[in-house]
């Protein structure tokens, strides 16, 4: 299969030009979509090229998501654009009482086919409203599917198979991923919910990550490497369904694990993974099973105080040793204390 | 419009039945034979009754908590509707809903919404999928006067109006929202008044007179159908209990409610105008209250007669495909 380098935002337009050829009910609803193809440029020619199914609505968050579960209830497939995943907030009602409920409260009667599409992350000085990663909130609430991918082809196969599957579908972005390139199949194709990926294969210790910290981790797997410690390197890709089998196959194998991820960490999705592992896989545990994540406050505006709130390499570096419980003998000079 | 015997009979039909599934749903709970809550709309019949009748089947409603009526209105069968409320598996939601979230999809009922002011934003995304399907269906979204105080009435009115969505908004203005009259609660002295702010038709009925709100509500139906965009009615109507069946209602009188009651009674109110107009013997009406007194009772212990879900069940259903 021919095979070429292009950005995330590539891929986005790629899946969707795709999936609105095959199927006449997917249609797109947000704010500010037609005139540049979203904000980030991330539906870049498709205004043009499918008239009418791109649509601008007023700055109306509840009503835009509260569009999309009406849409998705009466036979057609909303993909709908959250602008920033921080405006979850004003569309909680409809995300957390009516999307994720109505299949179920009402009997398994209705399909909900829909995409929340929802740019999520820190790094570009966005501050504390425009910069979270809330996922967990989102992982919490049954009855939504959430999808957090890290390199463009993933994001193609992933966000295809989000818009063909029936239930709702809550698809983080990171901002700061939409310019990143990567080899993508020129053949279209679909990589299914659920499936995580081993991103890079390790014996000595598992990082278990997902979407920009999949990079941050390949990085800091490479130091370790230099050190003679192989990091495998999980890419969860989807948080629910969480494909458990994956890691339980990796822990087997290194009998040590770091979970990093992006989120700050009390109440993050790390917790769960730590505890789920701590449940089912405690005899294959050689150590600490150690979370890394950003430091519990709102992201903030100046870049040296974002970067001092948000998981470094370092900060991986450190959790590794603590897993490796190499303290007193440790391999990294610790950065700050936002390892536990 | 022309409204004739045939029609005119259906309406007394459908508000008999829904007055007769209220009062029995009323007894039920108080024998404790159904869990939760219960709002019931025991005087708000010719509302629901005369707007539901100037919908098409293949046309959507989204009801409220407080929705047995809208539900009977559309046509839905009312042994589900009981074996819902009793919590049993052959229940429209197999005992997942309950009272405030019974849902029809087959006769286009998208729902009871158990947020006030939750139906506002799906309806409209049922609009925009009308005009994306190119149908000539129409959807009508019910709510109540607190409701309207909704930021997501605001939102949708005004989204439905720039889109032109064939929406029609029925306000049933009861009086009260809970426990707090409409009056001290909701600026400008209308819901209806609110249409002028978003350039679409507002209209306000007498709620206990059911020609007149077949009659206003056809004609914003017609409006909507036609692909002029959304209208607002407003239904001045009461309940006679409380906000939930156990409320004290310490917010109005007993007086109050016996007025309403003894004057504005909107199914005593269309049976005298039948009488008049010799649409109807009382021989007649006698006879319709009591094939809908057998079909509450059949319904009934259909419910009754139901099984209950396996508790196991309750992991049914989350996902089309887990």
């Amino acid at each position: 299969m021919a095979v070429r380098e292009i950005t995330c935002s590539q891929a986005i337009a790629e899946a969707l030009a795709e999936e609105m050829e095959r199927d006449d009910t997917v249609f797109i609803l947000g704010e500010d979509l037609v005139s540049n193809g979203g904000i980030f440029c991330q539906f870049k020619g498709l205004p043009e090229r499918f008239p009418g199914r791109v649509i601008d609505t007023p700055i109306s968050e509840t009503s835009i998501v509260g569009s999309g579960v009406g849409a998705a209830l009466t036979g057609m497939r909303p993909i709908v654009d959250m602008h920033f995943a921080d405006f979850v907030t004003t569309a909680m009602d409809e995300i957390v009482n009516q999307m994720a409920k109505i299949h179920y409260m009402f009997g398994g009667q209705a399909k909900l086919p829909m995409v929340l599409w929802a740019p999520d992350g820190a790094g570009i000085s966005a501050a504390a409203q425009h910069s979270q990663s809330l996922e967990s909130w989102l992982v919490h609430t049954p009855g939504l599917k959430v999808v957090v991918p890290s390199e463009p082809a993933d994001v193609k196969g992933l966000l295809k198979a989000a818009v063909r599957d029936d239930d709702p579908v809550i698809f983080f972005q990171h901002k700061r991923l939409f310019k990143q390139t990567g080899p993508v199949p020129e053949e279209p194709y679909l990589i299914p919910l659920g499936k995580a990926d081993v991103k890079r294969a390790g014996t000595d210790i598992t990082l278990i990550t997902y979407s920009r910290m999949t990079y941050v981790c390949l990085e800091a797997a490479q130091k370790l490497e230099e050190k003679g410690i192989q990091a495998e390197v999980i890419d969860l890709r989807t948080l629910k369904p969480l494909d458990f089998d994956l890691i339980a196959q990796s822990v087997k194998k290194t009998n040590h694990v770091v979970v990093v991820h992006e989120a700050c960490l009390t109440g993050g999705f790390g917790a769960e993974i730590a505890a789920r592992i701590g449940e089912e896989l405690f005899e294959h545990l050689a150590g600490p099973v150690v979370r890394v994540g950003a430091k519990d406050v709102p992201v903030p505006f100046s870049p040296v105080l974002e970067q001092y709130v948000l998981p470094q390499v370092e900060d991986i570096l450190e959790g590794v040793d603590k897993a490796l419980k190499r303290k007193q003998q440790a391999l990294f000079i610790p950065r700050a204390a936002n390892v536990r | 419009m022309e409204i004739d015997r045939e029609k005119k009979l259906s309406l007394l039909k459908r508000m008999l039945l829904i007055r007769a599934f209220e009062e029995k749903a009323e007894e039920l709970y108080q024998q404790k034979l159904i869990p939760g809550f219960v709002h019931l709309s025991i005087g708000q019949e010719a509302s629901t009754t005369g707007s539901c009748m100037a919908l098409r089947p293949d046309d959507y409603i989204i009801s409220t908590h407080r929705g047995h009526a809208h539900i009977l209105a559309k046509g839905a069968d009312p042994r589900y509707m009981f074996a819902e409320l009793f919590g049993r598996s052959t229940g429209y939601c197999k005992g997942k809903g309950g009272s405030m979230h019974i849902a029809d999809f087959s006769r286009g009922i998208l729902g009871a919404n158990g947020v006030v002011g939750g139906g506002f934003p799906i309806m409209v995304g049922a609009g925009l999928s009308i005009k994306l399907r190119k149908t000539d269906q129409v959807g009508m979204v019910f709510f109540g006067d607190g409701a309207s105080n909704r930021g997501t009435f605001h939102e949708a009115c005004n989204m439905a109006a720039v889109f032109k969505l064939p929406i029609i908004f029925v306000c049933e203005n009861n009086g009260y929202a809970s426990t707090s009259p409409a009056e001290k609660m909701v600026a400008g002295g209308s819901v209806a008044g609110r249409a002028k702010a978003y350039g679409i038709p507002g209209y306000i009925t007498d709620g206990s007179n059911v020609l007149e709100v077949l009659e206003v509500v056809h004609e914003a139906v017609e409006w909507a159908r036609s692909g002029h965009g959304p209208a607002i009615v407003e239904n001045e109507t009461y309940r006679y209990k409380g906000h939930f069946e156990g409320d004290r209602q310490k917010y109005r009188s007993m007086d109050e409610i016996h007025m309403y009651r003894k004057n504005r009674d909107p199914i005593d109110k269309f049976e005298r105008l039948l009488l008049e107009e010799g649409c109807l013997t009382i021989e007649a009406v006698a006879e319709i209250r009591a094939e809908t007194a057998a079909c509450i009772e059949a319904a009934v212990q259909f419910g009754l007669d139901s099984p209950l879900p396996e508790p196991e069940d309750a992991l049914k259903d989350l996902y089309v495909n887990p």
